[in-house]
């Protein structure tokens, strides 16, 4: 072994030796530096021939790229194993909950009514709205129930103190009318007037408090008016909406003549479901029928000219038999352990 | 409405089972709510009859009993029942008779043999009494089967009738509906007149023709008011829900469920003179015959006799002229009281009654002859007596019309949805005796005295339909005209912003719109609330003109469930009076969207260090469910909250709510904890979005500049922001607050204020010249318009 290859292998050593990259800088001076030995090896070179020079020359330089090569190699060997110990130092017990807000959610009902609204906006229903303290002639004389009118004590009223005119509305049927005379104000000039479709949502008050009955709860109004809507129109709609809704076309539904007297045909809607803790029992959920004529004409629309549909029913019914709920008081009660199951 | 379906077979008898005879009534519109057997599921058990009784030799209260229950030989059968004595008849379970919940075998009790079980009503699921053996008549044959005996193969049903259905509230109507559904015969009680056989008479006047156009009389005379009311009678008005109480009266009650009539049976002896159908008159009053006093109104329909007010016509009799068990000679009354005469009054009174459920709804006014001889016949056959002639005022002018309504089919047909032929319809309409005549393209129908419910062209839709069947009206595929639905994109879609709201963590709530007055008061500072005139309870008697209070409600709810951190919202509407209120008059009722949050800022959590959410926690929310609409915020006092820490909120301009901290005397009288913090803001604001508008950005260099302004405390950022704002030069392009600090090297009563500014054209690179004119121009305002300085 000549004294070059002597030179590089003990660099190679001393690099190795070298912990840290100081040690190795140090290292490093003792080889390539000013008075580092390859230097004082090119320093030799001016007393030899040409020749020999140039031979000598290429001889340093390869052994100078191989300490060079081993220097480089070194550095990198400690910067990978500082970064290593960084990163080990580093590691995260990343099983740790996310920091930071949390979420809220809507209530039960308004998934239920959110639903209801997509699946009537897909076939071309708007949504409307009404005052929920009523004139007493539009929940009652306009929807054709006179006073004195036996069906009158199917809704149990609340009235305010000091005012006989007005009341809390029992249903969102009065709306109805409110949308009518509206669409004759806009459309009525026209030759065809524009068919009325349009659900209202909204809470409805009774004076009534149990289990299944509370003294405030939601309505949802559906009403079509045109030219040529029917009856198997009603049922059609219908049973399309609960079988959507319920996402099952294993649903039975039925319509049971009934009496309201703003609608003639008069249906109540019964659902039953054929699987589950609920098969096959007749479910009330909704009353519909054929507007009547005297509503109708209540709204500035002609009877002979139109004829249309209307449904009322009960989101919080739907939302209880979708969800499995029991009680419908656990709605109004504000618990955050129950609200919260629906986000 | 509720009746024995025996009963109702006695009138009509379709070859269906008792479930398939409610559904078919169900399905016509006379909905069953329920259906009750009468008695228990048994068999083998038969009438007995005690012979003797011993007592046991090893049981005080044990008997054993020597019972003929028509076997060879008499058995012997150990009770325990006190009221067992030997002449008596009680249900005897034979050996393998099969009671409810058990079976019976031969046994010793107490060493002594037992060939069977005498009974108690409970035992057999007859009623709840169970005190002693259920008693049966002395005449009923030993060894009869109990089931037979007592008629308990026999379900009852409950049905609710509809208020235009009133042609249903009697058997013979249901039994008439039932047989037009099935096609069968309808057989109907016998309603020939009774022969009078004395001539007393008592004279009638119609005094008031309108509200009472027909009314029917007889005496009866020699009446044995203590007769015993038939069995069968008895039984078919328990199964009706009526407790039998004399024959007289049980028989009055008897037609009325049987043909849909009410009678009254007055004492002839305690009448005087004339009986009128007359309005009530002032001052006058009546003491009803459930002990009630009233004093009449005006406008009450009353019947009087010469001397005084004997009962309310169609509601209820008075105690004064009724009968009772010493009652010789009754008057019976059977009369047609208007709808309109007798609808609401009874309500307005407080009560109510079977007669007035009737008349308010429409009682056949072709009944009243028919059914004072049918309750007459009664009488007679019961009681016994002789009948006087009916004597009959009338004001034929008063009585209901039943003119032709006019069905045009190609309406029908219409509304209806089917293809359902003239033929087919006429035919419909005859099976419940409606008469149909044609007459060119239409058909004119008349309906018969006891339909008060078909009086225009769509009452006989419905009752084609229902008639059809609805469950066979097809349900097609609606079709409609094709029109896409408005969607400016000036509105937020409100379920969209509520699922924002959410999403920063608020869980919808829904509290009722009705609220203690208390709270009205505290919280929105309103002593005029809006009064319910019949709350359902007092804690919720007003109606509630913010949603505030219903949150607190909430919040107090979950402290008291052990969850003190609560964030919630409500949307909905608040009211108040207001003359100026629209839709309706007086009243306004704006939808509001309302947060609360107490306690933690968040859940508890080892990320976070724990801190109780403050006012700038739910104005970022606030802030932020509006953006990139900015609000802007004014110290303003609420009653509900910290006079230092509310704020009114407006946007554009315009105030649309307030924000604060809830009030330290709320906290402390509600229990709430920590402090909440609220908002509620008008929906019609959060729902308002601007389209955007585009401006050009800039592509040249930006300046910055940050400026420290040393202020007095009591500066708002908000109104200093929006001077340096207004005072800008064209080459600021916006100023943000990004410190407010107080603390080591300010005044204690200052606070510093640092704005960064940004200049910037969108033409040309600034000079440093007009970027320190600018800052310039900010410091001096600041200066002269808040005493500010550059903080050192």
């Amino acid at each position: 072994m000549n004294e070059l290859d002597t030179l590089v292998a003990q660099a190679r050593t001393d690099f190795d030796n070298a912990g840290d990259a100081t040690q190795l800088d140090v290292a490093k001076s003792r080889y390539l530096g000013k008075g580092g030995a390859i230097t004082q090896q090119m320093k030799t070179l001016g007393q030899l021939d040409p020749d020999a020079r140039r031979a000598a020359g290429a001889r340093i330089n390869a052994a100078k790229d191989q300490i060079e090569t081993a220097l480089e190699a070194r550095r990198e060997a400690i910067r990978d194993a500082a970064l290593a110990v960084q990163l080990s130092a580093e590691a995260l017990d990343v099983t740790l909950p996310g920091r930071g807000l949390g979420k809220g959610g809507l209530h039960p009902v308004s998934r239920t009514l959110e639903r209801i609204e997509a699946l009537f906006r897909s076939i071309g229903f708007e949504v409307a709205d009404g005052p929920e303290i009523e004139t007493d002639f539009l929940n009652f004389t306009a929807l054709n129930t006179p006073e004195n009118h036996p069906a009158r004590s199917m809704h149990d009223t609340f009235y305010l103190e000091g005012a006989d005119d007005v009341l809390l509305r029992t249903h969102t049927s009065p709306v109805q009318v409110r949308t009518m005379l509206d669409h004759v104000a806009r459309f009525g000039e026209r030759e065809h007037m524009p068919e009325i479709r349009v659900i209202i949502p909204g809470r409805v008050y009774r004076v009534d408090s149990d289990a299944t009955h509370s003294p405030m709860f939601h309505q949802v109004e559906g009403l079509w008016v045109g030219e040529n809507i029917s009856f198997a129109d009603l049922k059609g709609v219908i049973a399309d909406f609960l079988r959507k809704f319920f996402e099952t076309d294993e649903l039975q539904v039925r319509f049971r003549p009934s009496f309201f007297p703003f609608t003639e045909p008069s249906a109540e809607i019964d659902v039953a479901f054929m699987h589950g803790e609920m098969k096959g029992r007749w479910l009330e959920i909704a009353g519909c029928g054929m507007v009547h004529p005297n509503v109708l004409r209540h709204g500035g629309i002609d009877p002979e000219r139109y004829t249309g549909f209307a449904f009322g029913m009960g989101p919080d019914r739907l939302t209880m038999l979708r969800y499995g709920i029991n009680d419908l008081r656990l709605f109004f009660e504000g618990d955050l352990r129950f609200l919260g199951q629906f986000r | 409405m509720q009746f024995s379906e025996q009963w109702l077979r006695h009138f009509v008898d379709p070859k269906i089972d008792s479930e398939a005879l409610g559904q078919l009534m169900t399905m016509a519109g006379l909905e069953v709510e329920e259906m009750n057997p009468v008695g228990g599921v048994f068999h083998s058990v038969v009438v007995g009859k005690i012979l003797s009784t011993e007592k046991h030799p090893d049981a005080d209260r044990l008997k054993v009993c020597q019972v003929d229950a028509g076997q060879e030989a008499p058995l012997q059968i150990v009770c325990g029942a006190p009221n067992a004595e030997a002449g008596m008849k009680v249900p005897c379970a034979l050996v393998g008779a099969s009671l409810p919940g058990f079976e019976i075998k031969k046994a010793k009790l107490r060493g002594v043999a037992s060939h069977g079980m005498l009974c108690s009503a409970r035992e057999l699921g007859i009623s709840d009494e169970h005190g002693g053996l259920y008693p049966l008549p002395d005449d009923a044959p030993v060894g009869t089967d109990v089931r037979q005996l007592l008629g308990l193969d026999d379900t009852v049903y409950v049905i609710k009738l509809t208020p235009n259905r009133a042609d249903c509230l009697s058997l013979t109507g249901v039994a008439r509906e039932v047989a037009a559904l099935t096609d069968m015969p309808l057989t109907m009680p016998d309603l020939n007149p009774v022969a009078p056989s004395i001539d007393d008479r008592r004279p009638i006047a119609l005094d008031a023709p309108a509200a009472c156009p027909r009314f029917c009389g007889r005496i009866i005379r020699g009446v044995d008011a203590r007769a015993a009311t038939p069995e069968w009678m008895v039984r078919r008005l328990e199964r009706s829900g009526i407790r039998a109480i004399s024959a007289l009266v049980d028989i009055t009650n008897y037609v009325m469920l049987e043909l849909g009539q009410p009678l009254h049976a007055y004492d002839n002896d305690r009448l005087d003179g004339t009986v009128r159908a007359r309005m009530a008159q002032p001052g006058e009053k009546l003491l009803l015959l459930n002990e009630q006093d009233i004093d009449l109104a005006d406008g009450t329909l009353v019947i009087a006799d010469e001397t005084r007010v004997l009962g309310m016509a169609g509601i209820m009799g008075g105690e004064e002229s009724g009968i009772s068990l010493d009652t010789r000679d009754v008057f019976l009354e059977a009369a047609y009281f208007a709808p309109d005469a007798v609808a609401g009054r009874a309500r307005e009174y407080g009560f109510g009654s079977d007669a007035s459920h009737r008349f308010e709804r429409g009682v056949d006014f072709a009944l009243s002859p028919v059914a004072i001889e049918r309750a007459s016949a009664l009488i007679l056959e019961i009681c016994g007596g002789q009948a006087g002639p009916v004597v009959q005022a009338e004001a034929a002018d008063h009585l209901p019309s039943r003119p032709a309504v006019t069905l045009r089919p190609a309406r029908a047909r219409r509304v209806m949805g089917i293809d359902l032929s003239d033929d087919e319809m006429a035919s419909l309409l005859g099976r419940v005796h409606l008469d149909v005549v044609r007459d060119g393209d239409v058909l004119r129908v008349t309906p018969p005295s006891y339909r008060f419910d078909i009086e225009i062209e769509e009452d006989l839709v419905e009752e084609l339909t229902r008639l059809y069947g609805y469950d066979n009206i097809p349900a097609p595929a609606p079709q409609g005209h094709l029109a896409m639905l408005d969607r400016p994109e000036s509105r937020r879609d409100a379920w969209q912003v509520k699922r924002l709201i959410a999403d920063r963590d608020y869980q919808e709530v829904v509290t009722y719109s009705f609220i203690e007055e208390a709270w009205e008061k505290d919280f929105c500072g309103n002593a005029d609330p809006i009064r319910l005139a019949n709350p359902i309870a007092s804690q919720m008697n007003v109606m509630r003109s913010s949603l505030i209070p219903g949150l607190i409600g909430v919040l107090q709810t979950n402290r008291k469930r052990q969850n003190p951190r609560v964030r919630v919202f409500e949307t909905g509407r608040c009211f108040r009076k207001a003359a100026d209120g629209t839709p309706v008059a007086g009243y306004d009722q704006p939808v509001r969207v309302g947060l609360l949050a107490s306690a933690g800022v968040a859940a508890e959590q080892w990320g976070v260090a724990h801190r109780n959410v403050d006012f700038y926690d739910i104005k970022g929310d606030l802030e932020a469910l509006f953006l990139p609409k900015v609000l802007a915020f004014e110290a303003a006092e609420h009653p509900a909250l910290h006079p230092g820490r509310s704020a009114r909120v407006l946007c554009d301009g315009q105030p649309i709510g307030y924000l604060g901290e809830i009030h330290p005397k709320w906290v402390q009288k509600y229990d709430l904890g920590t402090a909440p913090v609220v908002c509620e803001v008008d929906i019609q604001a959060l729902l308002a979005a601007d389209l955007p508008v585009y401006s050009p950005i800039s592509r040249l260099p930006a300046v910055v500049r940050d400026m420290a302004l040393v202020v007095e405390h009591s500066v708002a950022a908000a109104a200093m922001l929006a001077a340096l704002k207004a005072v800008a030069p064209a080459i600021v392009r916006d100023i943000q607050l990004f410190d407010v600090y107080q603390g080591k090297g300010v005044d204690p009563d200052k606070k510093s204020l640092a704005f960064r500014v940004l200049m910037q054209d969108t033409q040309r690179t600034l000079e440093d010249a007009e970027v320190e004119a600018a800052v310039a121009t900010l410091v001096g305002c600041a200066a002269t318009r808040f005493n500010a300085a550059l903080r050192a």
